[in-house]
């Protein structure tokens, strides 16, 4: 992967190494209500998609049901989709992956759909380490049927008809890194720039599942004051770890930091996050070290955003599986099946 | 008469009754967990190599240990391999149950138990065998850990003598159920022989039941249902099996995993051409394939009752946006958990329209173990070919029985991929619409993801759509798209396997049946015609009903319909079906946990007749 080429197509739009202009990956107008926080998001999937020059055919978005599991309809017309079931979104990929292993997920789902009836396959789509980029578009509420609290709800949340939010909220960044994830991060969707820098690394990420939490407020139905999820709280309490810039591989590096107060990962494909310090020296590679800081985040009601942890070590589904590197699903017939003489022989040990 | 009057050292009854050879039953009573299996196991397997035709049927409890089991035997010289009703042997060896399996023996019959046991109401009109189990083992000299594994071996050698069942043939039977390791079979073969050899010198022969061999299973295999389904998959190129263990499917992916590596490996690399995921539950599982048929796999799951029931809502997103996989349901007995390792054929109605709304999926019905291979290939054809989930209705008595088989034939035609279309045929046709019905067949083209051309990708989902796949709540596109579907219905209906029609001369009674009352049923109509009443048999393979059933049902003055459920489910189906014909369909339904008898469909046939 390389940096977009930015010469002038026909009409004068910018191309990609494709020679695809930008609309080639925008998706059918959004019917999600206007200023939603997960059309932002979906904005930034279709420039880094465009960006990094993703072959639209080699993606494939999936997405459970709820407000945010409609975005996968919003980008990337050139993909096949699937809108499947609440929750269901994690096995569903888990079977596509596995099927084309050269296929690149983009999944998007919700706090609802992950982490409440889907957080028993949030935790194994993790444990397996299936190769996607697992997007939560995260409001704390219910939008599709009009404002229930969901499990990332903040503690003593107040709404119209749900009344007082007696439970902790599920933090879904440090259920990720519990169950193994390798590449975990947090944003808001007000944060343009951190998004799609965060969303080119998790792209970029080899190493398995890459999730990426992002607070995107329901302006309907959870954007008040107090409210943890919403634009005035994240824009007042956004605490950054770091600033993130992400390098493509061969690319030239151009952000602008002083020695000694950036933190560079390089991931296996051969592009590299730098990470700019901002307050403490936070190191994403130490596992106990987001554990804490998530930790201490929840108990202070912080909202900490950025790259949380990175880790490339672990096997991912194909690896434990022991399948063929072509792809399982253009495998051809004499591939599938085994000769005559296997069946003769397997019968005559039956007589 | 009374056995136990006959002489010692007499061939046969005394009193001047034919000898019985080659059909009779045996009940075996032991404990769960005991080890049985090995010894019930090499009994079917002498007998079977004797060229005697034999069915083994384990009746056992929903328990690691400890319970009491049965395995039944039935040796029939005719061929007739469903369950009797009657027991001519027993061997008791559950002293929990000793007492009532004993007044369970017909007349005349034979009983094995351990000689320190006395029984509470011991009957005169049977023949006992008491055998030194304890002083055989001890005598046998094995290792203290072993003892309780080999001390059935002792009625297996106390069956052997008393029955003729050929020693060399046990030998050749333990050799083959260890796999030709020397150790096991010495120490088993071992027990066998010092207790044949003990009932020779001391228990002479005072019943009338033997075997003596014959020329009936030459070159035939014994193989359970769910061994024969695996491998039907496997050579039916499945290349994604995603499953939850449950009872009694459970072996279909055993068997998968046992030759995975032997059959499905690709020689280059090493690695293997079908992946095996044990999922979290059955929504996983079932998820996993939706996932997998849609981007191109064959894929499939083996569950049981209440894995279906936790598929239902994946198994309607897989109906509707028309992606193909196959589910093996090994029917157990519900409802809820109900008896887990009991068999039933209770989920015909679940699994034909299972999810909600209008919903109705393809289902097959296998009734032999040729067929629980054939359809390993059949299914995947038909889910491909009409791009829907595909259901497998076999069930426990068939699964996890040994049955004796013609070898499977090798599958000449080559896998159905169905409707897909490559990026060529996408620049040649110049268009592509998911679900339009360009052959009236009701069946759309659709492209794979990874397909370049600009024109491929579609979007899948479970709410409304029209034929471009576009997400759509008008009146109009919903309707086309369910009378579409319905064509798709009627296209399978032609497309599945046909029914099997045996007739009789003079028949206008007709008995409809499918799955695993086959053997029952055969049984039953020679049964009926022996009584002057001649039945035509028409066995069903597969949902949707079609026209050769309906014109089975017109022919004939009284159908019957014999199934292994309470509400009798495929008579209801086949009274919508045939609704003009709905009161000539008698429902003759089965509901105890046990397999069907042929004394069971006769009476109930007759009680209708008379």
């Amino acid at each position: 992967m390389t940096a977009a080429v930015k010469e002038p197509g026909a009409g004068g739009a910018k191309l990609n190494l494709l020679g695809f202009d930008r609309t080639e990956y925008k998706g059918k107008p959004s019917t999600l209500c206007s200023g939603c926080g997960h059309d932002s998001i979906a904005s930034q999937i279709i420039a880094v998609a465009w960006e990094l020059s993703l072959e639209p055919h080699r993606v494939i978005k999936t997405s459970g049901i709820g407000c945010s599991s409609k975005s996968p309809a919003y980008f990337l017309n050139r993909s096949h989709g699937f809108n499947s079931l609440h929750g269901r979104m994690p096995s569903l990929t888990t079977g596509a992956v596995l099927a084309n292993k050269d296929l690149q997920a983009i999944s998007v789902s919700g706090d609802g759909d992950t982490g409440s009836i889907g957080l028993g396959q949030y935790k194994h789509l993790l444990r397996r380490n299936v190769p996607m980029v697992y997007i939560i578009e995260n409001n704390g509420v219910y939008g599709l049927t009009k404002g229930q609290f969901s499990a990332t709800a903040d503690e003593g949340q107040k709404l119209k008809y749900a009344g007082v939010n007696e439970l902790p909220p599920i933090d879904l960044c440090l259920e990720a890194i519990a169950s193994g994830c390798g590449f975990v991060a947090r944003s808001f969707a007000g944060d343009a720039k951190q998004v799609r820098e965060l969303l080119k690394a998790a792209l970029s990420y080899k190493g398995g599942t890459a999730v990426l939490d992002i607070i995107s407020p329901c302006i309907t139905f959870n954007n008040h004051e107090e409210s943890t999820k919403s634009y005035s709280y994240g824009k007042a309490n956004e605490e950054r770890l770091h600033d993130i810039s992400f390098i493509e591989p061969q690319g030239e590096i151009v952000v602008d930091y002083e020695e000694g107060t950036a933190r560079e990962v390089r991931m296996h494909d051969g592009s590299t996050i730098v990470l700019r310090k901002l307050g403490d020296d936070y190191n994403p590679q130490d596992r106990n070290a987001a554990i804490s800081k998530l930790d201490e985040a929840q108990a202070k009601q912080e909202f900490i955003t950025g790259l949380l942890y990175i880790n490339e070590g672990r096997k991912r589904i194909h690896e434990a599986l022991h399948i063929v590197d072509t792809p399982l699903a253009e495998l051809n017939e004499a591939q599938l099946r085994p000769p005559r003489e296997a069946l003769d022989k397997i019968m005559a040990d039956m007589n | 008469m009374t056995v136990l009057d006959t002489r010692p050292g007499s061939q046969y009854d005394s009193s001047g009754h034919p000898e019985v050879v080659n059909d009779f039953s045996i009940v075996i009573a032991t404990v769960n967990g005991s080890g049985s299996q090995t010894a019930n196991n090499t009994i079917i397997r002498s007998i079977f190599k004797m060229g005697i035709p034999v069915n083994g049927k384990n009746i056992f409890p929903s328990n690691i240990s400890g319970l009491p089991t049965w395995y039944t035997v039935r040796v029939s010289k005719d061929g007739y391999v469903a369950r009797r009703q009657e027991t001519e042997i027993l061997v008791a060896f559950n002293l929990q149950t000793a007492d009532a399996d004993l007044q369970s023996l017909k007349e005349g019959g034979a009983c094995f138990y351990p000689d320190d046991y006395k029984f509470m109401n011991p009957r005169k009109d049977v023949v006992y065998y008491p055998l030194p189990v304890k002083q055989l083992v001890k005598e046998s000299g094995a290792d203290t850990k072993l003892k309780d594994y080999i001390a059935n071996m002792v009625y297996v050698g106390g069956l052997a003598e008393i029955l003729g069942i050929d020693l060399a043939k046990i030998k050749e039977a333990l050799v083959k159920h260890f796999n030709g390791k020397a150790k096991p079979v010495e120490l088993n073969y071992g027990v066998v022989s010092k207790a044949a050899e003990y009932v020779r010198q001391n228990l002479p022969k005072k019943d009338i039941y033997r075997v003596a061999p014959l020329d009936l299973t030459h070159g035939k295999i014994l193989i359970e249902g769910n061994t024969a389904a695996g491998l039907g998959a496997i050579f039916g190129g499945v290349s994604l099996v995603s499953w939850y263990p449950i009872t009694p499917s459970t072996s279909v992916v055993d068997t998968i995993n046992e030759y995975l590596h032997e059959l499905r490996t690709d020689p280059a690399s090493g690695k293997l051409t079908c992946a095996v995921v044990q999922a979290e539950d059955e929504i996983a599982a079932i998820g996993m394939l939706v996932g997998a048929g849609w981007a191109g796999c064959r894929a499939m799951t083996a569950t049981s009752g209440p894995g279906i029931s936790l598929m239902t809502e994946f198994a309607g997103l897989a109906y509707f946006a028309e992606v193909p996989l196959v589910i093996w349901d090994i029917m157990r007995m519900g409802p809820s958990t109900g008896l887990p390792t009991r068999t039933s054929q209770g989920d015909i109605l679940t699994a034909y329209f299972l999810g909600h709304g209008d919903t109705r999926h393809v289902c097959l019905l296998p009734g032999n173990m040729q067929e629980c291979f054939e359809f390993g290939t059949t299914s995947f054809d038909l889910a491909e070919h009409l791009q829907t989930p595909v259901f497998v209705l076999s069930d426990l008595d068939f699964g996890m029985n040994l049955w004796m088989t013609e070898p499977f034939q090798y599958p000449e035609k080559p896998l159905d991929r169905g409707k897909v279309l490559s990026e060529e045929d996408l620049k040649r046709l110049g268009s592509f619409k998911r679900y339009a019905d360009l052959e009236g067949d009701g069946v759309g083209w659709r492209t794979l993801p990874g397909n370049p051309h600009p024109m491929s990708a579609y979007f899948s989902r479970g709410t409304g759509h029209n034929a471009e796949a576009a997400y759509s709540e008008r009146p109009d596109d919903w309707e086309e798209n369910l009378d579409r579907l319905a064509r798709k219905h009627d296209t399978a209906r032609t497309l599945v396997p046909p029914p099997v029609v045996q007739t009789r001369a003079g028949a206008n009674i007709g008995v409809i049946a499918y799955g695993s009352s086959d053997p029952a049923i055969v049984e039953a109509c020679d049964l009926l015609e022996a009584k002057g009443v001649a039945i035509d048999y028409l066995r069903l393979r597969a949902l949707p009903l079609e026209e050769i059933t309906s014109k089975f049902i017109e022919e004939h003055e009284i159908l019957f319909v014999v199934e292994m459920n309470y509400d009798g489910q495929m008579h209801k189906l086949l009274q919508i079906h045939s609704p003009e014909n709905a009161a000539r369909l008698k429902s003759i339904a089965h509901c105890d946990g046990l397999s069907l008898t042929a004394q069971f469909i006769t009476e109930k046939v007759m009680s209708v007749l008379q």
